[in-house]
């Protein structure tokens, strides 16, 4: 039965991340975007407290029987990101078990894997400096000797690199191989050979590190491989494969929608504020096209805010439904970037010198926002696996 | 929501019946009415002819209790506006027309007394089609649906009425007519016209579109009307019927799009530029996307409001939103499917130049297609 409110419990987790945020996070909000790199200590209490459902995006998957609608760990996630990142995205990315690597592990992991390293603070290692979307190109080798893996190659723009415990690392087994080879390795940092070399300075989430890592002959058991060891000779087996690693995004892609969601939430809240203030009001009443250019322009904010949120909604939901979720994982992040950078963007014009301010945190929610049409595939990526999807085109046809 | 609310999920699964009705509907839209929508749009078929085909689906007959001679379904904002979503992929003109009678009706079941009910309901339980409509708008621009200036006075015998409405659906034929209007200067209240009375005039407009929606304007000079010809018994609630229309609304310029994405993708990956499919382009490629990205956003949006209506819960700003979202990015779509077939787009011989003139309504509609 079609209902798009939240479901209570996730209606309460969405209240209790709120408080969190406003009193736990806000108040370290410029602090941390000022000293770039510097460890956000106080975020570790909050982890503390939102537990098991801070991360974890692939959710856990309860038994239910056939035809029952479920509400589970993916839509818990991206509501408590809703509200995570309305307190502060960098700090939410800053904290510890924020990492991307744990929604890896807990989608493909073996149960071992998830044991052992499903609670870790677990970094995703994609990115290389001559390789950014087209992932299938990178150069990060991974030999079999004995009973290691041995991986070489430089990873760039690793997310809480520095900070985390273990990293997610893709690497070919043989290039010449293509898509089919790319396989994905868990690492836990310290090992010999691995080593953070460089840490960017960044537009904005500076509480959040961004390292660059070089694996020299980095040696790791064999059984930290996620997923088969084996490369598919055929070319069914090859586009399996790399779909498998490539999974890992529908699983990632409604949370970052979800931080995009927050932040703007953020932005507009307090530009509301701002405007009330000076008796700019966002109502309900007259049709828009009899509203002031400022009401309309709040009221369109809003309209699109309030979509973008219904399609992370949506895509999480198929997640929890197992439903195949590619391409609405796709089309919120798309949706939800772009509508995350307009709204902030916005929000600071609107409030003029103001949002321009660092007094006030709206600058800031828009160099915070822009990281999220990026991340995790751009806005274009995104619209190129929606139109593939739509029109039905190969990734050969449609470029 | 309030705390004996029962705990719903979130969910975007349909019920077994609307399913089944969805089946139907999207039958009858194929077959029937995206032929008749071309030859109406040019003038070469009749509308008039084409609604009483439509009795077959039973449209005003569900949400009428079987004591009245109805089939005494709950009325479900939610299945009517896939109702609507359905028969406007077929063509949004002819579904708004034939969606008419059924806002009537819902307005009747939503707001009227028991007496209008028993008096009008059974009327629309024939088996045949009953022209009804409801009238909001007016003719000036700054119109808003919170303040109309159409009149209504009382008098003796019961009132007078005096106004303008423009973009009436069915206008020309409809026998009955919900009209809002301001009475004696104060809160407003609808108004059942019956037939046409003294002082009442019915004039075919010439629109941009929605040409087989057969939209009229209708005055009132002093119309006189008996006592019992004001909608229900208490205060009419303008803001709920303004918002269950613009959910209507909302679901037709769903189906609406749905139509231009459905017929703009085998286009695109047809057409032939510089030796292969233009869909092969990203700059072609990546606006079928976002028509599609933001359409599935309507859909969710109307979806979401139709269901806080359904479940009691306040569902204005929701209603409001979802009309602003739908207003602006069906309008997009319907200019980005003209774009998509250049030339060919602009050429009467595609529906989408058709399509864009009809989405430039949603905006502006206001009062109709109530679910």
């Amino acid at each position: 039965m079609i209902n798009l409110e939240l479901a209570k419990k996730h209606r309460e987790t969405f209240e209790q991340v709120m408080m969190l945020a406003e009193h736990m996070m806000r108040p370290y909000s410029r602090k941390y975007d000022k000293e770039e790199h510097t460890y956000p200590k106080e975020m570790e209490e909050v982890a503390k407290l939102i537990g098991s459902a801070r991360s974890n995006p692939g959710g856990t998957r309860e038994a239910v029987p056939e035809g029952t609608v479920v509400n589970g760990g993916n839509m818990g996630s991206v509501v408590g990101l809703f509200g995570l990142c309305w307190g502060d995205t960098g700090l939410f990315l800053g904290m510890p078990g924020s990492g991307l690597g744990n929604a890896a592990i807990s989608a493909v992991g073996t149960p071992e894997q998830k044991k052992k390293f499903g609670s870790s603070y677990a970094a995703m290692c994609i990115t290389e400096p001559g390789t950014g979307s087209d992932s299938a190109n990178i150069s990060t080798t991974a030999v079999l000797d004995g009973d290691e893996w041995v991986l070489n190659g430089e990873k760039i723009f690793v997310t809480d690199g520095e900070r985390s415990d273990t990293l997610v690392v893709w690497a070919t087994l043989d290039k010449s191989l293509g898509k089919a080879a790319i396989k994905s390795f868990i690492v836990e940092k310290g090992t010999p050979g691995c080593e953070v070399t460089r840490l960017e300075h960044k537009l904005g989430i500076r509480a959040s590190d961004t390292a660059s890592i070089s694996f020299n002959d980095c040696r790791i058991p064999k059984d930290n491989i996620l997923g088969s060891a084996e490369v598919a000779t055929d070319a069914e087996g090859r586009k399996k494969a790399f779909g498998g690693v490539m999974q890992t995004f529908d699983n990632t892609r409604p949370p970052v929608a979800a931080m995009a969601i927050g932040v703007s939430r953020a932005a507009l809240d307090l530009c509301q504020e701002l405007l009330q203030a000076e008796g700019v009001a966002l109502t309900y009443d007259k049709k828009p096209c009899n509203l002031s250019a400022i009401e309309a322009e709040l009221c369109q904010m809003e309209a699109e805010w309030n979509a973008a949120r219904l399609l992370v909604l949506k895509a999480a939901w198929m997640a929890d439904n197992k439903t195949p979720n590619s391409m609405e994982a796709s089309m919120c992040k798309a949706k939800a970037g772009r509508v995350g950078n307009h709204i902030t963007l916005r929000c600071v014009a609107l409030c003029q010198s103001l949002g321009y301010s660092e007094t006030y945190l709206l600058e800031k929610f828009a160099r915070d926002s822009k990281i999220l049409d990026i991340f995790e595939g751009t806005q274009q990526i995104q619209q190129l696996i929606v139109a593939r999807r739509v029109l039905e085109k190969s990734s050969a046809d449609l470029k | 929501m309030t705390d004996t609310t029962p705990d719903l999920l979130f969910d975007l699964t349909l019920t077994d019946e609307q399913r089944m009705n969805r089946e139907s509907m999207q039958r009858f839209a194929a077959a029937e009415i995206r032929a008749q929508a071309k030859l109406v749009d040019e003038g070469a078929g009749s509308a008039r002819d084409f609604y009483p085909r439509t009795a077959e689906l039973g449209l005003t007959l569900l949400p009428i209790p079987e004591a009245l001679g109805g089939a005494g379904v709950d009325r479900s904002p939610v299945s009517n506006a896939l109702i609507f979503e359905d028969l406007a992929h077929g063509d949004m003109s002819l579904a708004l027309g034939a969606i008419s009678p059924m806002a009537f009706v819902n307005t009747l079941l939503d707001q009227g007394s028991e007496a209008q009910r028993e008096k009008y309901l059974p009327l629309f339980c024939t088996g045949e089609f009953k022209a009804a409509t409801t009238a909001l708008l007016e003719p000036r621009a700054t119109f808003d649906p919170g303040a109309p200036a159409t009149t209504a006075t009382r008098t003796d015998s019961g009132y007078t009425l005096s106004g303008t409405k423009a973009m009436v659906p069915l206008g020309l034929d409809a026998e009955l007519v919900l009209v809002i209007a301001r009475l004696d200067g104060g809160e407003c209240a609808a108004f059942i016209v019956e037939g046409s009375p003294a002082g009442m005039t019915r004039t075919a407009e010439s629109n941009m579109g929605l040409l087989g929606a057969q939209l009229a304007t209708l005055q009132f000079d002093d119309v006189q009307l008996p006592a019992d010809a004001r909608l229900g018994s208490g205060a009419f609630d303008l803001q709920r019927f303004v918002d269950l229309a613009r959910l209507g609304i909302c679901a037709l310029a769903v189906g609406t799009c749905q139509a231009v994405l459905d017929y703009v993708k085998p286009y695109v990956n047809e057409r032939v530029a510089f030796g292969e499919p233009i869909s092969n382009r990203q700059s072609v490629a990546f606006m079928v996307a976002d028509m599609a990205i933001e359409l599935e956003a309507m859909r969710l949006m109307t979806w979401r409001a139709a269901a806080l209506a359904e479940q009691g819960e306040d569902f204005h700003q929701q209603a409001y939103l979802a009309k602003v979202f739908c207003a602006e990015h069906a309008m997009k779509i319907g200019t980005d499917g003209v774009q998509l077939l250049g030339g060919h787009g602009f050429c009467r011989e595609h529906p989408v130049e058709m399509w864009y003139r009809n989405l430039r309504a949603i905006d502006i509609l206001e009062g109709i297609a109530s679910v």
